[in-house]
């Protein structure tokens, strides 16, 4: 009783605010349930669903494997669904600290050469499959994966590169980075597969997807950079001298002293441009690939299935979340740790 | 080991040293003292170029700094620092910070560096705390911690910029205690500090310095005793006189 005086209804303001929650909460949630379970339809039988006033899962049920996977060839699903459980068996592996050695490098090159092996095919025994037709969560973590793997390390140059001594360097990293955070990352899209190719010579072609990959990388990068140099300039300057002092040359001192203080530092902010990057791969629907987004979206296209948005966006919603929530907790345990 | 011939440095319009000479043969101890704002700090962070003169030269160990980075690492590598902040790295155990410059810069081996740690550890009577990390030990501990730091590169010349002015009271001994051996081992000092005790018991000589200027140099017995300016007199008043 005294919790709920002291906590709920301590005065007026707190008094009202709680009777307003309490009645928000009674008049949303029974019809949420009923909506999602009581009146839900389970299997996969559009007729049913459209007679039914609650939600239907059956979508979800009918085209799971179509959101997952995306165009990949149907019965070869076992291969992009290994691909995705070892991929993010690698994010896991390397999220414990006991395991942050040299030799993690060479885990992740082989897991990444077993996922090519596997997404590609073409040896082995097992079918070719062009890049083209892959899709769903494993291109949306795929491309997450090399796109952190290659915008981080880069954006610490770009950062230690605009708060170097030399003029020129300097400018071109400011340049680079005012250039790419003052565009769109869809216009970096566009650009990346509509004017790239016009500007290579004829019979060159790169790839789509790696040319969304590389402006991904690219556009992370600026601002991954910007986080990374927030970190640096939270260096006390007594650090610097005693580093000078003790006669450790520029690249020792960053590597020693400064990147492990300021990268600690940046955790939080830079987790946030993680989760905003991962979000952000699903962009790429823009320019024709199917990441998650986009095989729900076009799932939906199915005249039988047309006007399910709801469940359909609810459930990519629900795998985006778990995957932003994890980083989110990963990220507050390391900010705890020494 | 320092020769200084009419150096001056400007941070901006402002000129913080003005003509300075000084000179400090091996194995001399020499005590900079002088009001905030007098150019005591800037002077001695130009002797392992910390801070850049802009006018005259400053030799050190034979080795005339200009904007060659070959000449500045040089002295860097033959001159050890203590600061008013002991600027100890934070992320690295004490046995961390001792090792660093020695494997990383001079190359030492790992098992060698780890052991000359141990010896300068032993030195300034804190070995028990190898393994802790800076935070963990007080302002007096850190403080010798940071001279063992500096003496793990066998330095031939030692730099000490206020050891004494962030540190409570009670620690203000333990550090001078350490100092006081040094010098009676015969190393080069110079050092920036108001403690007037110290400059007494180990000075060679006693730089007053005012305005950016040297007002006055002379041995201990002498500057205290008999001061030739009125400023070092006020100064020694105000210093002296609690």
């Amino acid at each position: 009783m005294k919790w709920l005086r002291d906590n709920l209804f301590a005065g007026g303001v707190s008094t009202l605010f709680t009777v307003l929650v309490l009645v928000l909460f009674f008049k949303l949630v029974p019809p949420f349930i009923d909506w999602a379970f009581l009146d839900a339809v389970w299997k996969p039988d559009s007729k049913a669903c459209r007679a039914s006033e609650g939600a239907c899962w059956g979508f979800i049920a009918e085209k799971h494997r179509f959101i997952l996977f995306g165009t990949y060839p149907y019965d070869l699903h076992w291969r992009p669904a290994i691909a995705t459980v070892l991929l993010i068996g690698l994010w896991i592996f390397s999220a414990i600290r006991r395991f942050w050695k040299s030799w993690l490098t060479l885990v992740w090159l082989a897991g990444l050469t077993v996922i090519g092996i596997l997404m590609w095919g073409g040896i082995l025994g097992i079918p070719y499959v062009e890049n083209e037709r892959w899709g769903g969560l494993i291109l949306t973590l795929l491309l997450t994966t090399f796109g952190v793997a290659f915008a981080f390390p880069l954006s610490i140059l770009l950062a230690l590169g605009r708060r170097s001594d030399m003029p020129v360097i300097r400018g071109l990293c400011v340049g680079y980075i005012e250039l790419i955070r003052g565009v769109p990352l869809i216009s970096l899209l566009f650009m990346a597969s509509v004017m790239l190719p016009l500007f290579l010579p004829h019979g060159v072609t790169i790839d789509k997807l790696l040319r969304a990959q590389i402006a991904m990388i690219m556009f992370a990068a600026a601002y991954l950079a910007e986080v990374v140099r927030g970190g640096l300039q939270a260096i006390p300057k007594g650090q610097y001298d005693a580093a000078h002092a003790l006669a450790l040359p520029y690249w020792r001192r960053t590597y020693l002293i400064i990147l492990p203080q300021a990268l600690r530092i940046s955790v939080p902010p830079l987790m946030n441009t993680f989760i905003a990057f991962f979000k952000d791969t699903s962009l790429v629907l823009i320019i024709g690939l199917f990441d998650l987004l986009s095989t729900v979206k076009i799932s939906l296209n199915e005249p039988a299935w047309a006007g399910f948005g709801v469940e359909a966006y609810l459930f990519a919603s629900i795998v985006y979340f778990v995957f932003c929530y994890s980083m989110s907790r990963y990220s507050r345990r390391l900010e705890q740790q020494r | 080991m320092i020769e200084m011939i009419k150096v001056s440095k400007w941070f901006g319009l402002f000129q913080v040293l003005k003509d300075i000479d000084l000179a400090v043969a091996r194995g001399q101890k020499v005590v900079v003292c002088g009001p905030s704002g007098s150019g005591k700090s800037t002077l001695i962070r130009l002797v392992n170029r910390l801070e850049v003169h802009q006018a005259g030269r400053v030799i050190v160990d034979g080795v005339e700094l200009d904007d060659d980075p070959k000449k500045t690492d040089l002295v860097r590598r033959e001159v050890g620092m203590v600061f008013q902040s002991f600027n100890l790295f934070p992320h690295l155990t004490v046995l961390e910070n001792l090792t660093l410059a020695p494997v990383w810069v001079k190359h030492v081996p790992r098992k060698e560096a780890e052991g000359t740690a141990m010896h300068f550890l032993e030195r300034v009577r804190i070995p028990e705390q190898a393994g802790k990390y800076p935070s963990q030990l007080s302002g007096g501990q850190q403080q010798r911690v940071a001279i063992a730091r500096a003496l793990c590169m066998r330095p031939k010349l030692m730099l000490f910029d206020e050891p004494t002015s962030a540190l409570d009271p009670e620690m203000i001994k333990e550090v001078l205690d350490v100092m006081v051996e040094l010098a009676r081992e015969g190393m080069t000092m110079m050092v920036v500090t108001h403690e007037m005790g110290f400059a007494r018991t180990v000075a060679d000589r006693v730089v007053f310095m005012d305005g950016g200027r040297i007002v006055e140099a002379a041995p201990p017995a002498d500057f205290f005793s008999a001061p030739k300016t009125d400023r070092a007199k006020l100064f020694l008043s105000q210093v002296l006189g609690h």
